[in-house]
């Protein structure tokens, strides 16, 4: 495709994407398993560049139980980040597209397929069905407008239960009393300025509850922390999933992170899941050889080395990725069968699943 | 807050002090003197002394004929005081001549100043929305012929078209000549016509940047990810742009606004000369040119005083958008 095709292009799923009369059978769908909060199935996301068409997410799959969290692991730049803004329609427009597959969205009595609904529907279910708490507390939240009235608006919007003025104000305390923050009340009427990070980020983390949602993107939301608060934040989160039963998708590069709060872990690399299963299957015996290399560069305590162990190479480019397995030129199992077409999955056990032509020898 | 303001008055009390002084060594080492001059005319008139001794006469007349650190601090006890003595050029009081003036151009300036905002906001705010669609390339070039034209170029442009070809209005002026024959509506009106042309002049010429700089800082507080939070919370467009966004791009903006009210009572100089507008910026220039020492010297310090001032009103209004500058409280 050149420039103009290009162009033309983006500007036809844009449209379409704007449309405001879509009758709701287009974007309904079925859930494969009720008791998915949401399942991506073949998503793909492309990003239309003036250097050339860049497959952020190719085919990734995966499934995220009610009540239960996963983590999404892999370096900057795998498309973990990308998954996530696609389930919410946040993607970099006109220029980020999901061009196939499906996410579909649990919404108790029916459930939506995100990649097809249109912007008008997609804003209700925003902050209401799914919602996000983003990496920076710095910078995510408006710095003009007091804490409490960041809050009250994503009610106001969203919830029809409170009405009036005082039963919003009551919620909005509510809320920043279960993220535990001590004096709510003062709180309420501060600005972003005034607050910690960690404060910050248990404010967006009340904004992200606040409608009770079926799922939360949590986008690397201890990156920006400091060990201690990161730990507070990661028990929040965690108490919060008991408490509301909200599924979490959490996307890290911290291994610690995963290992801490995480019931399933989905590894991905240059835009594809490599493995995925639980957190046992996946940090006590790594399949994928790039998971293994990712378990064996973090330091170990009590474990004296001179220097850590890296992965060697680096990713392919986005732009040309080769037909073959992408983590061939790193891989230090490769073998002659990598150089074929791309590995397909395979399923270890009814949870744990490879793509890897190791596995298939072996078994 | 009080104790700020009150740190930041006595401060421009300061800088006022110096500034008067710069202007007034400025305004004694002129080459265009105006004692000199008087002196030339006059002895050139029959049987009249000789030059040196008018000269020498003037200068004690007009209180010339001290040191320049002497002169500056009568000039200054005068300021205070607040007598601003006669205009040597108009022979009337300078306070007197500077009221009549100055109200056109207050009225011209700022009614420019309020249609510039009324359009350089909104499309500033619809081209950043839009960024590389055709509504946003037609709005910043619109936005660059604006700022590219002279306004000597433009006003003679406006003059040919709509006074010379169309002759919709005077080619210059403040008044028709049958202006004193109306009745005050009439009046009214007449003045208003007159000051068609001279407004869109300043308008069109000073939208582009006001513009720009609104396009500028809507697209960076767009990419904020505060922006991107008010989206992940479902939030409509209209509100993420008109409420999210539009209160951050205020910050600047108020800034600029504020920074741009002494030159409301600057006048428009070359714009007034051209459609031979009386205003201040106007007379401001006859009166520099003629070396009219009070004249001259209670204007440059009223916009000096008035600069500090909006500075300070800036300031204050900066913290009443921006709540992470709120001092004091």
């Amino acid at each position: 495709m050149n420039k103009q095709q290009i162009r033309s292009y983006t500007k036809l799923l844009e449209r379409q994407r704007r449309k405001t009369n879509v009758p709701e059978r287009c974007y309904r769908t079925q859930m494969k398993d009720t008791g998915n909060a949401v399942e991506f199935d073949n998503l793909q996301v492309q990003f239309f560049t003036d250097n050339g068409i860049v497959k952020s997410v190719d085919g990734v799959s995966f499934c995220v139980p009610t009540g239960k969290v996963v983590g999404v692991v892999g370096e900057s730049g795998c498309g973990k980040s990308v998954t996530s803004l696609a389930l919410m329609q946040l993607l970099q427009r006109p220029q980020g597209q999901i061009v196939g597959g499906e996410i579909r969205l649990n919404l108790q009595d029916k459930a939506y397929d995100i990649a097809k609904t249109p912007e008008a529907v997609m804003r209700q279910l925003r902050g209401s069905a799914v919602s996000m708490i983003f990496q920076e507390p710095m910078t995510a939240l408006n710095p003009v407008f007091t804490v409490g009235r960041q809050i009250e608006e994503v009610i106001s919007f969203h919830d029809r239960r409170y009405a009036t003025a005082q039963e919003i104000k009551n919620r909005t305390l509510e809320l920043l009393e279960l993220v535990g923050i001590p004096n709510p009340q003062g709180v309420y009427g501060m600005y972003p300025h005034q607050l910690s990070g960690g404060m910050r980020q248990r404010v967006m983390i009340a904004i992200a509850i606040a409608c009770n949602p079926r799922l939360v993107v949590a986008d690397e939301p201890t990156t920006a922390l400091d060990v201690t608060i990161q730990a507070q934040i990661l028990e929040l989160l965690a108490s919060l999933r008991d408490k509301l039963g909200t599924a979490i998708l959490l996307i890290t590069h911290d291994l610690g992170v995963v290992a801490g709060i995480a019931d399933l872990v989905v590894v991905m690399y240059a835009g594809r899941v490599v493995e995925q299963g639980t957190v046992q299957e996946i940090l006590s015996c790594p399949a994928h050889p790039y998971t293994i290399g990712l378990l064996a560069s973090k330091p170990v305590v009590g474990k004296k080395t001179d220097s850590l162990f890296s992965i060697p190479g680096s990713v392919p480019d986005p732009v040309n990725l080769p037909k073959h397995c992408y983590f061939h030129s790193r891989c230090s199992h490769a073998t002659q069968a990598c150089t074929g077409e791309y590995p397909a999955e395979i399923q270890l056990s009814p949870t744990h699943k490879v793509s890897c032509y190791k596995e298939n020898t072996h078994g | 807050m009080t104790r700020y303001i009150l740190k930041r008055l006595g401060i421009s009390v300061i800088i006022l002090l110096f500034v008067v002084f710069i202007i007034y060594v400025l305004m004694r080492c002129l080459p265009a003197s105006y004692v000199e001059n008087m002196a030339l005319q006059l002895s050139q008139a029959p049987g009249a002394k000789p030059y040196e001794e008018w000269v020498r006469q003037l200068n004690a007349q007009y209180g010339l004929d001290v040191g320049i650190v002497q002169g500056y601090f009568i000039q200054l006890k005068n300021l205070v005081t607040l007598n601003f003595g006669d205009s040597w050029k108009f022979t009337v009081p300078v306070l007197e001549k500077f009221s009549e003036v100055i109200w056109v151009s207050v009225a011209m300036g700022a009614i420019a100043l309020a249609l510039e905002l009324i359009i350089a906001i909104p499309l500033g705010i619809l081209a950043a929305t839009r960024q590389y669609s055709l509504t946003d390339y037609a709005v910043t070039t619109g936005a660059l012929v604006g700022i590219s034209l002279p306004t000597f170029f433009f006003a003679t442009l406006l003059k040919l078209v709509f006074s010379v070809k169309l002759g919709w209005f005077d080619l210059y002026g403040l008044v028709g000549r049958n202006h004193l024959s109306l009745d005050p509506w009439g009046k009214f009106w007449d003045i208003a016509a007159h000051l068609v042309l001279p407004i869109i002049t300043l308008v069109v010429v000073s939208v582009g940047s006001l513009m720009r700089y609104t396009r500028t800082n809507m697209l960076e507080v767009l990419n904020a990810d505060y922006i991107r939070t008010a989206r992940a919370k479902g939030l409509p467009e209209r509100r993420v742009v008109y409420s999210h966004a539009f209160r951050n791009t205020l910050i600047p903006l108020v800034t600029l606004i504020g920074g741009s009210l002494p030159s409301l009572f600057a006048g428009a100089l070359i714009t007034e000369t051209l459609f031979a507008i009386p205003g201040i910026g106007y007379t401001s220039y006859q009166a520099m040119i003629a070396g009219d020492i009070p004249f001259s010297m209670f204007y440059l310090t009223f916009l000096a005083a008035l600069t500090l001032l909006g500075n300070l009103l800036s300031d204050i209004a900066y913290s009443l958008v921006d709540p992470r500058v709120r001092v004091g409280t």
